[in-house]
């Protein structure tokens, strides 16, 4: 059993202001002991992907309600990608409608998670996770 | 109390207590969903104040607990005021008019966050953003086009603009002139309060003493020659979605407006005329018998602040008139069509709370920007509230209520002990700094979240009574990826057609007012909205004057 803990950046990209779900998961996942890294409103892809590798995180939380979504998952994702660092997690959550899930999933989201999901069930799930990325290492 | 009612209650006493023995109550302590302790019982005995003139008074008198106005919705209605706007303004102003002929009587305008933030539709950080949360405005032309057909003398409108507030309230003016309608005559509302941005809202720009600076700005060009529209809307809607309890959203809202009107003072503006233009916002979240007692216990605190605290006379500036919107964040995903029994009950409290206008949430925000048939129902629900259920006929219907005029007497207390705690550490711009505005949001949005998964608080279709359910039937507005485009091929339109030296010398202008703290920005704002400047381009130009805020990150 790998007994590093679990580095994680809860990142809110684009000009979105809506903090409290991120505030929220980023103390939920603290709580069950994670280390985690809040990178604050207005981020661009850039600066978050880069503060996942400084971080060496093991995955990136990404929170939108602005409806932005699509476009911010893509880039993210793409430039982990460009950055070899494809095996970082991606999973995000936010107002966030059912249709545009696939397409996340799709583009490598590991999981998006809708209003109304309880905390535990997002950290059992990043447990999970992150103990499968590692078996891989 | 009379002994004959003393009597009375023993008795009463001595018998709840044989009941209690044989059934325990469901939990051991009642409270209000902001942690306010409810007894089993209120009675007479347990009003709590002897002094009924000082204390609650009559309906349009100081301390006007029971309304600003001595008739209330006997003269007439609260105004039923959507907020609405997205993608472009083309099809913003085409949501209007529909909204105005389904009876609506103002309008709301949201915009999208490039706005918000003072960016162009073709800046880099407006990728991906555009027309998403609210209709893109980069110039007068788009708010022409956003107001086409809408005579700006019949209308008042609402305008959720914040740090670029002077810009929007600028191309207002502007649309009015072309429309043949005087500053004078136009009505309505900026939001215009950076103070919350900072704390829960986000969409800040500048640092906050020269935000200060634009938003006395505002007070002192508008009292001159926009009398009748309202400068500012001190908004606790924000601090209560980002987590706040009932007792927060009026402290922190109350003393964002003490900030204010200390700021307006420092300038040597008067507040017995200020005041009269300052209005208010607020939430209407679920646990009802508090929310009432809220919006009583605020608009008496505000009373007693502008009165005792800065010497108001004028009874106009003493009046605490807001605006209520049904709370965002308690809609679910879950069992959407629940969110309608959910928002009339919200809209119902805020009407028996005296709110002077009202929007209701539709049903699927917990999902996405609401669509036409959910806003119709919407608004339909304080239709319904107006003309069907009464409660409109007679003022403060649950004024001298025993459980209300008591919460209305606790929020009071402990929110004048938050302001208390404010001004002790130096007053609200020292709190935010400080982050402890921000750390007691948060503290209360994170023991709700665990008080859910605790099941200490029931959630229907969230936590408990879930059902499987397929959501694909909900139809849900989807805003066209091409805004963005559309936008930018308009703009590089508009800087080929204006004059680009009137552009550049009227900001030029802004930049040396600017500069200098005893002139006021308005008249410069106006004059480059009037030459079609665009938003982007003066804020930033005030951008390169001011600097950017950066947020103090509390977690």
């Amino acid at each position: 059993m790998d007994e590093r803990k679990i580095r994680v950046v809860v990142a809110k990209p684009g000009l979105d202001g809506h903090d409290r779900g991120a505030k929220v998961v980023a103390r939920a996942l603290r709580d069950a002991g994670m280390e985690v890294i809040y990178t604050g409103l207005r981020q661009t892809p850039e600066q978050i992907v880069e503060t996942v590798l400084q971080e060496d995180a093991d995955a990136v939380g990404i929170s939108i309600l602005s409806g932005a979504h699509t476009f911010y998952f893509n880039k993210i994702i793409d430039m982990l990608k460009e950055k070899d660092a494809s095996d970082v997690i991606v999973f995000g959550g936010g107002v966030i409608p059912d249709a545009d899930i696939p397409g996340l999933l799709e583009a490598g989201a590991g999981a998006v998670f809708g209003p109304g999901t309880p905390t535990p069930e997002c950290v059992e799930w990043l447990e999970k996770a992150v103990a499968e990325k590692r078996s891989k290492e | 109390m009379s002994s004959e009612y003393k009597d009375a209650k023993a008795k009463f006493e001595a018998s709840v207590a044989k009941v209690l023995q044989r059934n325990k109550e469901r939990k051991e302590n009642f409270t209000t969903g902001g942690g306010l302790p409810l007894e089993r019982f209120y009675g007479p005995d347990s009003l709590p104040s002897a002094d009924y003139v000082k204390d609650v008074g009559f309906p349009g008198e100081y301390p006007f607990t029971r309304g600003v106005q001595p008739t209330m919705y006997r003269g007439r209605f609260w105004t039923m005021r959507q907020y609405a706007g997205f993608a472009t303004a083309e099809e913003s102003n085409e949501r209007y008019r529909y909204l105005l002929s389904q009876g609506t009587t103002g309008l709301s305008v949201a915009f999208d966050l490039p706005t918000q933030i003072g960016y162009d539709s073709d800046d880099p950080m407006a990728q991906g953003e555009c027309g998403k949360v609210g209709v893109a405005i980069d110039s007068l032309r788009d708010m022409e086009i956003l107001f086409d057909q809408i005579p700006l003398n019949k209308v008042s409108t609402s305008m959720t603009i914040n740090a670029p507030a002077s810009v929007l309230l600028a191309m207002y003016i502007c649309v009015g002139e072309k429309q043949g309608v005087p500053m004078d005559a136009l009505s309505g509302t900026i939001q215009n309060d950076i103070l919350k941005e900072y704390i829960a809202r986000g969409t800040y720009i500048f640092p906050p003493k020269p935000s200060m600076r634009l938003i006395t700005d505002i007070f002192g060009f508008c009292s001159e020659n926009v009398p009748k529209w309202n400068t500012i809307s001190i908004s606790g809607y924000h601090i209560r979605e980002a987590g706040s309890t009932a007792a927060q959203e009026v402290a922190f809202t109350l003393a964002d407006g003490i900030a204010y009107v200390e700021a307006a003072k420092q300038k040597g503006l008067d507040p017995n005329v200020f005041g009269e233009r300052l209005s208010f916002f607020f939430n209407a979240h679920n646990d009802f018998l508090e929310e009432v007692a809220k919006f009583r216990a605020a608009r008496r605190m505000w009373a007693r602040i502008m009165k005792e605290r800065f010497g108001v006379t004028n009874p106009k500036a003493q009046m605490l008139r807001f605006h209520t919107q049904t709370g965002g964040s308690t809609l679910t995903a879950q069992q959407p069509e629940n969110n309608i029994v959910r928002v009339t009950m919200q809209a119902l409290a805020a009407v028996l709370g005296g709110t002077q206008s009202l929007h209701t949430n539709s049903m699927d925000e917990a999902l996405a920007l609401p669509s036409e048939k959910s806003v119709g129902i919407a608004l339909k629900t304080q239709q319904i509230i107006a003309y069907e259920s009464g409660v409109a006929n007679t003022v403060d219907p649950l004024g001298g209520s025993y459980v209300i005029e008591n919460l209305t007497e606790e929020i009071e207390k402990k929110a004048f002990e938050y302001i208390g705690q404010i001004d002790d550490m130096g007053g609200m711009l020292v709190a935010i700094e400080k982050g402890y505005v921000q750390k007691h949001i948060q503290d209360a949005a994170y023991e709700y979240q665990r008080s859910v998964e605790s099941k200490q608080a029931i959630v229907v279709g969230v936590n408990q009574f879930q059902i499987e359910e397929n959501r694909g039937e909900m139809n849900l507005l989807t805003v066209d990826s091409s805004v963005g485009e559309r936008q930018i091929a308009k703009l590089r339109e508009l800087r080929e057609s204006r004059d680009n030296i009137a552009v550049k010398n009227s900001l030029e202008d802004i930049k040396k007012a600017a500069g200098d703290e005893s002139e006021n920005l308005m008249p410069h704002i106006i004059k480059a909205v009037r030459n079609y400047a665009t938003e982007g381009e003066i804020c930033g130009v005030l951008r390169n004057v001011f600097g950017e805020y950066t947020e103090n990150i509390v977690l």
